[in-house]
């Protein structure tokens, strides 16, 4: 039992910081042990890297600071070495990192010389796409890394209840769709051939992160979104391929976009108006953000919808 | 107060027990039989408790929430025959194990709406989500616009109307009772059904295993208008009807209790 919630303004910026965390902390009920946020705020010239030197639960003890710190400088060789040049690089906690750079070269190269540093996890890269996440609730998370404050148009998020995995990052929810720019997944529910998937896009070069389905689905879309396919189809053929009870959100750079599988066993509510869409495991949370009555609707099996920016 | 608060309010005991201290809501306004409160700042024990002491305690027959947020599990177990008028929509478990109550819902409720309902009568006058209706006993329970995944599941009695569409599994294991849907349905209508009758205006996308269509006879008719009489409805439809084919399972019409007397 895990919570996901989605906003999209479609006439610019707002807080979405403040409101997916508004959201979340309605849903803590359905899971206090870790919250994560992927959020766009406006792209420009530079890529954004949201990365991690530990684990916050081991981020801690005996020689851990220097090691951070001597990592962290590792991370920024690095940088400079594969022809990135480093606008800011600033941290929240000691243990995860955004850095800015100017970088024209491939994000996968860039993404497994950084990983290769003892420790660094790259959580997002992109033009807008930052990841945050961290262990528990929303209001813990957002006070942490001062997600209050953030802007965007779009954004998604999770709160967590490890059922089958460890209360860590590398569990934490949403997935980046490594290696591929400003794609992220959240997901609520169980795929039952992971396996089998996880094999087919490892063939393809792909490697992940975690032990978690939801990483699944964000690697499958962002491959076949790379062959041309639109999110929407790239989400239908999704319903096909991946077996099991889910419902899932995906954000790109410039859509969101909902997914429920053919049994529909797991919840999803949506609001859409004009200027604004909200989607989220529980009404509540989209009370959160629409504090009047509105018209809400559970979508139905095998529903796709995507909205733009 | 051990435990963590919230944006909400809501406090955690040291066994996870919610809101082990809930006060009762001031905000009550009592007049004559009938009481009111607003439930926008209210916690789900407030809610509750607050309702509890109003129709147990208070004698009061007619009570209206306003602004129940989408807050869960409102107005659950409530045993005695009463009015409750939510004004607003709220969310998971509304009305759950209910024996009695008329509840009108001037909004749209979330999961789970009116399950295990004994007897009384639920009007939602807009949407509900999936799971409406399951496993109900008895009593009515009337849907003015869509419902989701699983409606009636595991039905047991009492009849579910719907005037919207219903979604997939619709009437799954149901045992007793009736299912009036005037849109459409989806995939796997009535899916194991023992016994009990699915009546549907629109479109079947599939029907499950054992489901058949039935034989339509007066007494159907007459169900049918009675209940859209009763609640205001209008003019009925025209409708098919759905049962079990009793091919899935070896059946008798006979309850456990008759069936032991009959075999001993």
């Amino acid at each position: 039992m895990c919570g996901i919630a989605g906003v999209i303004h479609r006439d610019g910026t707002a807080d979405i910081g403040a409101e997916l965390t508004a959201m979340l902390q309605s849903m803590k009920h359905r899971g206090p042990d870790s919250t994560g946020y992927a959020v766009y705020g406006p792209a420009d010239d530079l890529v954004v890297i949201r990365f991690v030197l530990a684990e916050p639960n081991k981020s801690t003890g005996f020689g851990m600071e220097e090691r951070l710190e001597r990592n962290r400088a590792e991370v920024e060789s690095r940088l400079a070495k594969i022809g990135a040049e480093v606008a800011t690089v600033t941290s929240d906690t000691g243990y995860a990192f955004r850095a800015t750079i100017r970088y024209g070269g491939d994000l996968k190269a860039l993404a497994d010389y950084l990983e290769d540093v003892p420790g660094c996890e790259v959580l997002s890269l992109g033009s807008s796409l930052e990841i945050i996440k961290d262990l528990g609730d929303a209001q813990t998370v957002s006070g942490q890394y001062n997600l209050g404050s953030f802007q965007g148009t779009h954004g998604i998020g999770h709160v967590r209840m490890a059922t089958e995995s460890e209360v860590d990052l590398a569990s934490a929810h949403p997935y980046w769709a490594y290696p591929f720019a400003d794609v992220a997944v959240v997901h609520n529910g169980q795929l039952t051939n992971y396996h089998q998937w996880r094999r087919r896009l490892e063939q393809h070069g792909h490697r992940f992160q975690s032990e978690c389905d939801s990483e699944i689905i964000a690697v499958y879309l962002a491959e076949y979104m790379a062959r041309g396919l639109s999110l929407e189809t790239a989400m239908k053929h999704s319903l096909d391929d991946l077996d099991g009870v889910f419902t899932y959100v995906c954000v790109t750079g410039n859509e969101l976009g909902i997914a429920k599988d053919e049994m529909a066993a797991k919840p999803l509510v949506l609001f859409e108006s004009d200027p604004l869409v909200a989607v989220a495991t529980e009404e509540v949370a989209i009370r959160a953000v629409v504090k009047r009555e509105v018209e809400t609707r559970d979508p139905y099996e095998r529903e796709v919808l995507v909205w733009q920016v | 107060m051990p435990g963590s608060g919230s944006r909400s309010g809501v406090s955690y005991d040291a066994r996870g027990l919610v809101e082990p201290h809930a006060e009762m809501p001031d905000n009550i306004e009592v007049d004559g039989h009938r009481g009111r409160f607003d439930a926008a700042d209210l916690t789900i024990r407030q809610i509750n408790m607050a309702l509890r002491q109003l129709i147990y305690n208070d004698g009061i027959t007619d009570v209206t929430v306003l602004n129940p947020s989408s807050k869960h599990s409102l107005a659950v177990g409530i045993l005695k025959r009463c009015r409750i008028h939510f004004e607003g929509s709220p969310g998971w478990f509304a009305c759950g194990l209910i024996d009695g109550p008329e509840v009108t819902i001037n909004g749209r409720v979330g999961w789970s709406v009116a399950e295990n309902m004994m007897s009384g009568v639920v009007t939602i006058e807009r949407g509900a989500g999936s799971l409406t209706g399951a496993a109900i006993r008895g009593g009515d329970l009337i849907v003015k616009g869509d419902a989701g995944a699983r409606t009636g599941i595991d039905q047991k009695g009492g009849t579910i109307i719907v005037t919207g569409d219903v979604g997939i599994n619709t009437g799954f294991m149901m045992q007793r009772g009736r299912q009036i849907i005037c849109g459409n349905a989806g995939m796997n209508l009535g899916d194991s059904m023992y016994d009990g009758s699915i009546y549907v205006a629109g479109k079947v996308r599939s029907l499950g295993v054992d489901c058949v269509p039935g034989e339509w006879d007066d007494a159907d008719t007459e169900l049918i208008e009675r209940k859209f009489r009763i609640h205001g409805l209008g003019d009925p439809p025209e409708f098919q009807k759905f049962v079990c084919g009793k091919q899935l399972h070896n059946y008798d019409a006979l309850e456990p209790s008759e069936r032991k007397l009959v075999i001993h």
